[in-house]
Order: structure tokens, then C-alpha cells, then sequence
């Protein structure tokens, strides 16, 4: 990779960051805007869990995932502590892997 | 956040490795997870170099990952305080779930700088120890680290999730981004999960349920 397309990246994640806290600070958002911003959020954090429990890339990322996610998520639903959700759902996926299922 | 953050290490060691094994130099591979500081873009553009991809279809393709960043901002731009140019650096999904999964102004600010400034620390280190350790860092999906994202984020997401319109558009939009994931480019799906906002969109009057009108009329 060229410093010339490190550059390009860089900047351009930059400017992609700093557009929504630059365009915020000078304009007034109305309450019921932020409430529609607030759930875009909510929708693009809800997405990129659902694509990254069941995809790797375009293709399907195996049962392993999935299944540690699910591990994970019922972890939080029985609010248990967040590191106890994340190790679940790690370990159950590590651990059918070494069972040989993916 | 610690495990978090020790997930974020084991995956910023293995891009170290992937990334030197590309035949990227250290200084390269350093300068990137410092500038650009985006886990997905950095695997993709290193991974598009080196199956050939041109320069700029490498770039196109990590802006086209990192493009939720502006609605993030837009969403909780707020909770970056006055240090607006800096803490824009350090916006992750991650330190994003921190920030919404708290309600209070000055809690939200906490939880994203901290979350922020901790992975950025966290992956700077990694990247450069997996760059010099190469081939003897092993597959992180040995240790399931591929999940430990995803549910994490869900835990942090839960809270905001009891809002019944929250969770009717998240779910509208998650299934829109997992139909839309095998045919469309990485970054597009999630940004297609958007259009599940018009399930927040208040009902047009003929549209509502009969029950909510009429017991309206009773009162």
C-alpha cells in the first residue's frame, strides 16, 4: 500500500468522523430530530451486530459465531456483567472450534 | 471495557501480522492504525492490496466501510464535549454503544473518551507488537474474539432496546443489512439498515389501529 493511499484513508475517515460533531455544533437540532438520530444509531449499531454474528465478509461465517453470539446475548438478557457476556460468547465459539465445529 | 479491549487487542495484533505479512513495512503498518484507526477499513484496504486491488479501490473501499461515521456523529456528537477535533479521531462503534448505553450528559462524555482514548491505545500497542512478532501471532478465531464483538455491543445496545419504536426500527434495520449483506459491498448494508427508520415514523391517520381511535372517542 502506498503513503499516498494511507493519506487518502486517513483523511477521508477523518472528514467522515468529524462531519456529524462539526455539523451539530452549528446547528440547533430540534429535540425531535435528535430523537430520529439517536435511533439511526440505535438501527447502524443493530445492523452491524446482526452482519457480524452471521456474516464474515459476503458469506455465511459458520455456526461457531452465531452460536457464541447467542450465548452472549442471553447473558445480557439475564443481565449478567458485560465482561461475563463478552468471555461467553468468545468461549463458546472457541470451544466449538476446538470441539472441530465452524 | 476491559474485555473489550483485550478482544481489540487480539485483533489488532493479528492485523500487525496480516498487515507485515502483506509485505507492508512497520512504519506503514504503524502510521495506519494511528491516522486512519478503523479496524474493518485497515483489514479490507490491506486485504484489497493484496489481492491486487488498485490503490484506489482500496481507499474507496475502507471510506465506503468507515461512511457510518457521519451518522454516528450526527447521533452523538454531543457527547464529545468541546474537544471536538480530537475526540472524532478516536469515534468507534464501540466507544458510540458507550456513549448511547448511558443517558446523562456528563456520564455519556465519560464513556465515550474512555472508551475511545482506551482502544485507541489498545490497538496502537497491538498492531505494532503483531507486526513484529509476524507469523507467530495465531488465528484470533481460535479464541472466538469474532464473537466477543457482537455481543458486547449488544449487551451496550440492550438498555436503549426496552423503547418499543427503538427496537421495532433496530430490528427492521438488522434484517434489512443481513438481506442486504451478500449482494452489496461491505459498509452499504449497514447504511441500507437506515431506511428501517420509517418504521419510527409516526402512522398516517387512516393507518392507525382501530382500537387506539376508538377508545380515544370513549374518553
Amino acid at each position: 500500500m502506498t503513503w499516498l493511499a494511507i493519506s487518502a484513508l486517513a483523511a477521508g475517515t477523518y472528514g467522515l468522523r468529524v462531519a456529524g460533531p462539526l455539523l451539530r455544533s452549528r446547528l440547533r437540532i430540534p429535540d425531535g430530530v435528535q430523537r430520529y438520530l439517536s435511533l439511526s444509531a440505535v438501527t447502524l449499531l443493530a445492523a452491524l451486530i446482526a452482519t457480524a454474528a452471521l456474516f464474515a465478509g459476503s458469506t455465511f461465517a459458520g455456526w461457531a459465531r452465531p452460536a457464541g453470539v447467542l450465548t452472549g446475548a442471553l447473558c445480557a438478557w439475564r443481565r449478567l456483567p458485560f465482561v461475563v457476556v463478552v468471555v461467553a460468547a468468545a468461549g463458546t465459539t472457541a470451544l466449538l472450534r476446538l470441539a472441530g465445529l465452524d | 471495557m476491559a474485555a473489550l479491549a483485550a478482544a481489540c487487542f487480539v485483533v489488532g495484533l493479528s492485523f500487525g501480522a496480516i498487515a507485515v505479512a502483506s509485505g507492508m513495512p512497520l512504519l506503514q503498518v504503524s502510521a495506519m492504525s494511528l491516522l486512519v484507526f478503523a479496524g474493518g477499513a485497515q483489514f479490507l484496504a490491506v486485504g484489497v492490496t493484496a489481492a491486487g486491488g488498485t490503490a484506489a479501490a482500496a481507499v474507496f473501499a475502507g471510506l465506503l466501510l468507515n461512511a457510518r461515521h457521519l451518522p454516528f456523529g450526527l447521533a452523538i456528537g454531543d457527547a464529545l464535549g468541546r474537544r471536538r477535533l480530537l475526540g472524532s479521531h478516536v469515534m468507534t462503534d464501540e466507544a458510540v454503544a458507550f456513549a448511547l448505553a448511558r443517558t446523562e450528559p456528563a456520564a455519556r462524555r465519560t464513556a465515550y473518551w474512555l472508551a475511545g482514548l482506551t482502544l485507541y491505545v489498545v490497538w496502537n500497542v497491538a498492531t505494532v507488537l503483531g507486526a513484529l512478532a509476524g507469523g507467530a501471532i495465531g488465528d484470533p478465531a481460535a479464541f472466538g474474539i469474532d464473537a466477543a464483538f457482537p455481543a458486547g455491543m449488544l449487551a451496550l445496545l440492550w438498555p436503549s432496546l426496552k423503547d418499543r419504536t427503538a427496537l421495532r426500527v433496530a430490528a427492521a434495520g438488522a434484517v434489512l443489512a443481513l438481506v442486504a449483506t451478500p449482494v452489496l459491498p461491505p459498509g452499504l448494508p449497514v447504511l441500507v439498515a437506515l431506511i428501517g427508520l420509517v418504521f419510527a415514523l409516526p402512522l398516517p391517520r387512516f393507518a392507525r389501529p382501530v382500537e387506539a381511535t376508538t377508545t380515544e372517542g370513549n374518553r
